[in-house]
């Protein structure tokens, strides 16, 4: 099984380096400059601008600097946000997101796997069809109205009351200030989970296995919880691998509506901006915990179905 | 037609079998289809926004881009003076901007993911028939692309090569096509070793030809639920960008910008919040509540 693993590290080093280099050239080829927005520069500035952030240097040469940085935990400096480095940025941003991020999973599991459990046990009843629209009207709501929607509600129409919470901005991480763009991220989330717990619930419910198991006489609660669930939630944690990583890189949306100084927010800026090494930063930071994500992903399979198992050749 | 089956000299067992008509595969499941009672209201609702958007405008007093001059300010719905549900913040019809722009939405909608069904459809059925090197190539390309961040790519490439309305469902095309490749590829796969092909192999069907003439007609009901569920994640993704500042531009407009500017003045003149907001959640939940549906219909397994 290890080799297994070592074998797709080794595939991910040359994916990544892939993102990094279509990202990287990319972004060059693009018409006009990070320093286009501002104000007319005269021709002087805008080179001495070049050649600070070595934009003059032939485009081959740029490319083996940036990956020699980048091996060296370097992702360069701001284009926008002049004496910052893009390392400082991330370090700053990260952990806000990473945080928002694992707080909204944590949720969207305890409450999206339970629920849609629940609705598979009574498919077909009016429990099963409450849960399931409730799922559909989390799908289709987009998180950018339900974020507007809940600042009205909880920022300025309660603005009296004890319910009442902030419209926006960080404060240093106050719990107040997390709870509405937490929830605003998860649920989505929980709405996925519910839809896609129910849907393979109800799969193995039918499964001979689990037939098996009722018929021994054993009780059906206990059927639920230790035949059917472990393979029920194979979709659940095929799903959520690169659902935690999108949700750790933090989402643009909610941080830009609820102003909140992570790196989904940064990315925003850095691509209306034109900052390239802040923009490719947190592709390549994103496109790397997918990757990790993955792999933890199959780890946990193997877990979960024992039919799984990664020592065998390929056919 | 019972009159000739009489008279056929065969007899009786043959005469019955006759009377059962013959039901293809798509009528069994329009059949299915029409008992799920979400997914033909869902078709219904959303033909009608459909038909609204496509010549609504057509019928209205006021276009999308026109300013009542007379009235420069968000006016409530007034009969009178033909705006229907009110104006915007300087004076723009809300109802012919919102069909104007379920318009953009819904044609962005299907747009990028004709794109997306046109490449992932070719490289899927391409990958899963020639196989061998071909497919571990073009696999291992969407292995790839799974792992970027594709909203970020959409993002890169909107500031890349500038918003442009063509442009625009091209870039999310372009990221949307992976999954309907593997669907499509793993679809192939069963059906490369079904005799029907080795039929058409052996009597010198060239591949393009299986291909198009064998392979795609039989995987075109996965690949339909797959587009009917693509549709409004594409909306959803063009609104989004359209809240970030990277959509339609102005004077056009798509729900999702309509929806950005209510937002910023839901205090004071929520309608303008609510109207395309209404529009666009009831487009999307028509589109799931068919997707599901079909996927039902030609998937039957009692659920």
């Amino acid at each position: 099984m290890w080799s297994y693993f070592a074998r797709r590290v080794v595939i991910g080093i040359p994916t990544l380096w892939a993102v990094i280099t279509v990202c990287f050239f990319l972004m060059r080829l693009t018409p006009g400059g990070p320093f286009d927005a501002e104000a007319p520069v005269p021709p002087e500035v805008l080179a001495n601008l070049r050649a600070r952030y070595h934009l003059d240097d032939p485009l081959w040469r740029q490319y083996v600097d940036y990956i020699i940085n980048l091996l060296q935990g370097d992702f360069g400096p701001s284009f926008k946000y002049h004496d910052f480095s893009i390392t400082t940025l991330i370090a700053q941003g990260l952990p806000v997101s990473m945080q928002n991020g694992a707080a909204a999973l944590l949720l969207a599991i305890l409450i999206g796997v339970p629920l849609g459990i629940f609705a598979a046990l009574a498919q077909n009843t009016r429990r099963d069809y409450i849960i399931s629209a409730g799922a559909m009207t989390g799908i289709v709501i987009p998180n950018f109205i339900m974020g507007q929607v809940l600042i009205l509600v909880f920022g300025v129409w309660l603005k009296d009351s004890v319910l009442h919470l902030p419209a926006g901005g960080w404060n240093d991480g106050a719990l107040p200030n997390r709870i509405l763009p937490v929830f605003c991220l998860a649920v989505p989330y929980i709405a996925y989970l519910v839809r896609i717990t129910r849907g393979s619930m109800i799969e193995v419910l039918r499964a001979n296995y689990v037939r098996t198991a009722r018929a021994k006489g054993l009780p059906f609660r206990l059927v639920v919880l230790r035949h059917a669930l472990k393979s029920a939630l194979m979709p659940v944690v095929t799903f959520l691998g690169p659902a935690t990583a999108f949700l750790l890189t933090g989402s643009m949306v909610v941080e830009t509506i609820f102003q909140i100084p992570g790196i989904g927010r940064y990315f925003v800026q850095g691509a209306l901006n034109r900052d390239y090494t802040l923009v490719m930063a947190v592709t390549i930071l994103s496109a790397g915990l997918v990757i990790v994500m993955n792999l933890i992903v199959d780890l946990i399979y193997s877990f979960l179905d024992p039919r799984v198992r990664y020592d065998e050749r390929a056919p | 037609m019972t009159s000739t089956n009489l008279a056929s000299p065969h007899g009786a067992a043959l005469d019955s079998a006759a009377e059962v008509q013959g039901r293809s595969l798509w009528q069994d499941a329009w059949r299915r289809l029409r008992t799920n009672r979400a997914a033909v209201v869902g078709l219904v609702v959303l033909g009608l926004i459909a038909v609204a958007a496509a010549l609504g405008p057509l019928f209205l007093p006021w276009t999308y881009d026109q300013i009542d001059w007379d009235h420069v300010e968000a006016l409530p719905p007034d009969f009178a003076n033909g705006h229907y549900f009110g104006t915007d913040s300087i004076g723009r019809d809300l109802l012919a901007r919102t069909l104007f722009g379920g318009r953009i939405s819904l044609m962005v909608g299907i747009l990028a993911t004709f794109v997306a069904l046109t490449i992932g459809v070719t490289v899927g059925a391409v990958a899963g028939y020639v196989g061998g090197r071909t497919d571990q190539l073009l696999m291992r390309f969407v292995d790839l692309m799974y792992s970027v961040p594709l909203t970020f790519f959409v993002i890169i490439l909107m500031v890349v090569f500038g918003r442009n309305f063509i442009l625009m469902f091209l870039a999310i095309g372009a990221v949307e096509w992976l999954t309907m490749a593997r669907i499509v590829r793993g679809q192939t796969l069963t059906l490369r070793s079904k005799e029907f092909i080795e039929a058409a192999r052996a009597s010198g069907g060239s591949t393009p030809a299986i291909i198009f003439r064998h392979i795609l007609p039989n995987v075109l009901g996965v690949v339909m639920v797959y587009v009917t569920l693509t549709i409004p994640q594409v909306i959803l993704l063009e609104s989004f960008l359209s809240f970030l500042g990277l959509g339609i531009q102005e004077p056009m407009t798509s729900w999702g910008m309509l929806i950005n500017d209510g937002a910023a003045e839901l205090e004071i003149n929520p309608r303008t919040l609510i109207i395309p907001a209404a529009f666009m959640t009831a487009t999307l939940f028509c589109f799931n509540f068919l997707g599901d549906g079909l996927r039902d219909a030609l998937d039957p397994k009692d659920r």
